[in-house]
């Protein structure tokens, strides 16, 4: 396509400038830093280096602990986004009905996308609390009994992983509305006229033509799990109750400044960073097209 | 017959949407309600729903002694910040990359593609060393400068730019009219959708920063709401929980108030253009 150019040998790098100081200075150059100090064993502070080569991975290899975090990270981030997902889909098809106040409802359904990790953590943490929450009081209505939500180590991974739901759930849906708005009602109705019920024009129709969508959200809600749960858990858990909720990132930030291990933590960013780079791998061999990775 | 169908389906939409939207609601209606209570009125059992009476006391609390007022500013000024930097920035690299034609050009493009890789929270570590030898700690320049440029929003502008008909450009230097000029005058007149989703994505993600403002910033002075609420649940001994959800509605309220402005030009400028 013919593209009018305007004609400068310097002012477009004059323009692009500042972005790529920027750039460079506080993304490339960490992360060659981040690389190096990962081959390194550092004393408090920084004040004594000491290259040790690949130790710092070989010690998180075979530690139980660092590969638990692994596991952890995995089951709550492929929990998020399996029922994230799906819930977020289903609340779509339904606001997606032509009624009267669409509109407001749309409001109503999608303003948890201005949520921050830690306002979800604290308010999640004081509806599950014992002795007072209201949830242990409905529980204890129907059961009969409380539960200790954040003192177990399973509902503490439940709690953490609704909460993160219910933070990223109105960002799902603005997408999948916006997804199903192109959706062309033409080929619905073809499917309608041909006999198919609602359930198999759904599947064979809706869901399909939305897969590039749905694809765009599984990418971006397993970046929010890996990087952005830091806020709720710090808030909620602490990593707790022993280490259930201890999720990469903040195993990653405990080595890193609680206990000045910057070595390790090095270490751990370049294994996030691997992790990153497949997921963005795979996602430009489908799609061709660039993530957007929350804001950054 | 068909009639009563369709009435029935409707209804039923309605009461679903109204369940979902409630359900959806409750954790922030709660928390507004015990955000009114005084501490008596939290621990009393079974719990109660509804207006307290401590509704000025918790919320001059947070604002007052537990400086959310503070912080609130502090989150306010960078988030502006970044906002308004970002969006000058990724403007100008934008018309650079549609609008001009330079050697390494597909170079360039790829060297800011490849910065979508790079997650601040994956670099903290060693963005941390770097903050603090240039001795910006505990400053808005150490808060802001890491995240003034990003390929997001370079990204959101060339694509929108190359979506623009190339006859505007060609008339607007038939008139002799520099690029700059262009920018200023067509440019972002017709660009106001991607404007808005990134003002409205950047300024949410500067609000809620967490984890970057709770290393790098070590006096009080400039700390961020975020890091602020976790403290008022950290410090105290017995947590004052009215004054923490006061807190909890206090920092939800900024981003919320963008988020209802600028709604329809995230969905126009940015989700449904991910759909071309």
């Amino acid at each position: 396509m013919y593209k009018a150019k305007f004609k400068s040998k310097w002012l477009p790098y004059v323009l692009m400038a500042p972005t790529l100081a920027i750039l460079v200075l506080f993304l490339y150059y960490p992360l060659v830093q981040t690389f190096r100090l990962s081959f390194y064993r550092v004393a408090f502070l920084g004040l004594k280096k000491k290259f040790i080569g690949i130790a710092n991975y070989i010690d998180l290899a075979k530690n139980p602990d660092y590969l638990h975090t692994i596991l952890t990270t995995l089951l709550i981030a492929a929990a998020i986004v399996i029922i994230g997902l799906s819930v977020s889909l289903a609340i779509a098809l339904l606001a997606n009905q032509k009624v009267r106040g669409a509109r407001v409802y749309r409001i109503l359904l999608i303003w948890p996308y201005a949520l921050s990790p830690a306002v979800a953590g604290v308010i999640w943490l004081f509806m599950f609390s014992p002795g007072f929450g209201i949830v242990n009081y409905l529980l204890s209505l129907v059961t009969g009994h409380e539960l200790n939500w954040l003192g177990d180590p399973h509902l503490a991974v439940i709690l953490v992983i609704v909460a993160s739901i219910w933070k990223n759930i109105g960002y799902n849906i603005v997408f999948y509305l916006a997804a199903l708005q192109n959706v062309n009602t033409e080929i619905l109705e073809a499917a309608a006229i041909d006999g198919a019920g609602p359930w198999k024009r759904f599947w064979s129709v809706t869901f399909y033509l939305l897969s590039p969508m749905t694809f765009f959200l599984l990418i971006t809600n397993i970046t929010y799990s890996f990087f952005d749960l830091f806020g709720t858990v710090d808030i909620m858990t602490k990593g707790g109750p022993m280490d259930a909720t201890n999720v990469m990132i903040y195993n990653l930030y405990r080595d890193g400044f609680q206990y000045y291990k910057t070595g390790s933590a090095s270490a751990q960013s370049v294994i996030l960073f691997f992790g990153v780079v497949i997921l963005t791998i795979i996602q430009f061999r489908t799609s061709g097209r660039h993530v957007y990775y929350g804001g950054a | 017959m068909n009639m009563n169908r369709k009435l029935r389906q409707t209804i039923f939409t309605h009461i679903g949407l109204i369940l979902v939207a409630f359900i959806l609601m409750a954790p922030v209606l709660f928390a507004f309600s015990k955000s009114t209570q005084t501490t008596a009125q939290i621990y009393h059992y079974p719990p109660t729903i509804g207006f307290g009476t401590s509704i000025v006391k918790n919320y001059a609390t947070a604002w007052n002694e537990f400086k959310l007022g503070l912080y609130m500013k502090n989150s306010f000024i960078i988030a502006i910040i970044v906002t308004v930097a970002k969006t000058i920035l990724s403007l100008l690299t934008g018309l650079a990359l549609v609008y001009f034609d330079f050697p390494l050009k597909a170079w360039v493009f790829y060297f800011i593609l490849f910065t979508l890789m790079m997650p601040t929270q994956i670099l903290i570590v060693a963005l941390f060393d770097l903050v603090s030898k240039m001795g910006m700690g505990n400053s808005y320049a150490a808060l802001t400068m890491p995240f003034l440029a990003s390929a997001t929003g370079v990204f959101l502008f060339r694509q929108h730019f190359s979506s623009i008909p190339g006859s505007l450009a060609d008339a607007a230097r038939v008139d002799g009219a520099g690029p700059i000029r262009f920018l200023w005058s067509v440019l972002i007149p017709m660009s106001w959708n991607t404007i808005g989703a990134l003002a409205l994505i950047q300024f949410i993600y500067m609000w809620n920063q967490y984890l970057w403002p709770l290393v790098i910033i070590r006096e009080g002075a400039r700390q961020v709401i975020q890091v602020g609420l976790r403290s008022m649940t950290a410090q105290q001994d017995v947590t004052n929980w009215g004054v923490v959800m006061a807190g909890a509605i206090l920092a939800m309220l900024p981003p919320l108030i963008v988020f209802l402005l600028l709604h329809e030009q995230f969905t126009k400028g940015f989700a449904l253009g991910r759909e071309k």
